[in-house]
């Protein structure tokens, strides 16, 4: 158990302002990077708590095709997509966690769910203007601790 | 981070990792993390600590005119 009965109230609280499913795929591989399956283990618990939060649980080298068109690269690995309805496509904006969510990390994993769920980036009017302006491919990388 | 993931969710031209370092050496190595956040912008731009969207968008656009280093 991850969560205590407060904590629960608290992320569910949260969620509830979700409005399309959003399906987490996690990458761990038990045998060589057994510390990897926690991520799987804490996120079966948190989808537990709101019904449109769905999981799938890859593991990296089985599933090393879906690792690579997801492009996760490292274990543990979360895709964060939101879910496609009536069987179609999930939509994937590229937004990916690495690591163990935990403490600040895990409120932003919470932040990016809701984000996606909602589809809205929230960001200024002169701010999207400019990003459609981009003609290539930019990837950006925010590396944290769990302080 | 959460930043970080809202450009990605505006520009289909954006990706955006948040990675827990600890977990990662190799990556803290590579990318020189002795602080956090850090962010590395497109391979080419890096800088420490919050920023404003203003300054993310202006380092985003930088990257975008660098070529990458061969």
């Amino acid at each position: 158990m991850y969560f205590d009965d407060q904590v629960k109230v608290d992320i569910q609280e949260r969620l509830s302002e979700m409005v399309h499913p959003v399906k987490l795929v996690v990458f761990s591989q038990s045998l060589q990077f057994p510390e990897s399956e926690e991520v799987t283990r804490l996120l079966q618990e948190l989808v537990t708590l709101d019904s449109r939060l769905l999981l799938e649980a890859k593991n990296f080298v089985i599933d090393k095709e879906e690792a690579e068109r997801l492009k996760v690269h490292h274990i543990p690995g979360v895709a964060i997509l939101r879910a496609g309805v009536d069987g179609g496509a999930d939509l994937d904006y590229g937004i990916r966690f690495f690591g163990l969510p935990m403490q600040y990390d895990f409120g932003v994993l919470i932040d990016g769910i809701v984000d996606v769920s909602k589809g809205e980036a929230g960001l200024e009017a002169a701010t999207l203007e400019a990003l459609a302006a981009l003609d290539q491919p930019i990837h950006l990388q925010v590396f944290t601790t769990p302080t | 981070m959460r930043l970080a993931y809202r450009f990605a969710m505006a520009s289909d031209k954006i990706t955006a990792d948040g990675v827990e370092v600890t977990g990662f050496p190799d990556l803290a190595r590579r990318y020189r993390v002795s602080s956090v956040p850090k962010t590395v912008v497109g391979e080419t731009a890096e800088f420490v600590g919050a920023q404003s969207e203003a300054t993310l968008l202006q380092h985003i656009q930088k990257a975008a005119e660098t070529p990458l280093a061969s």
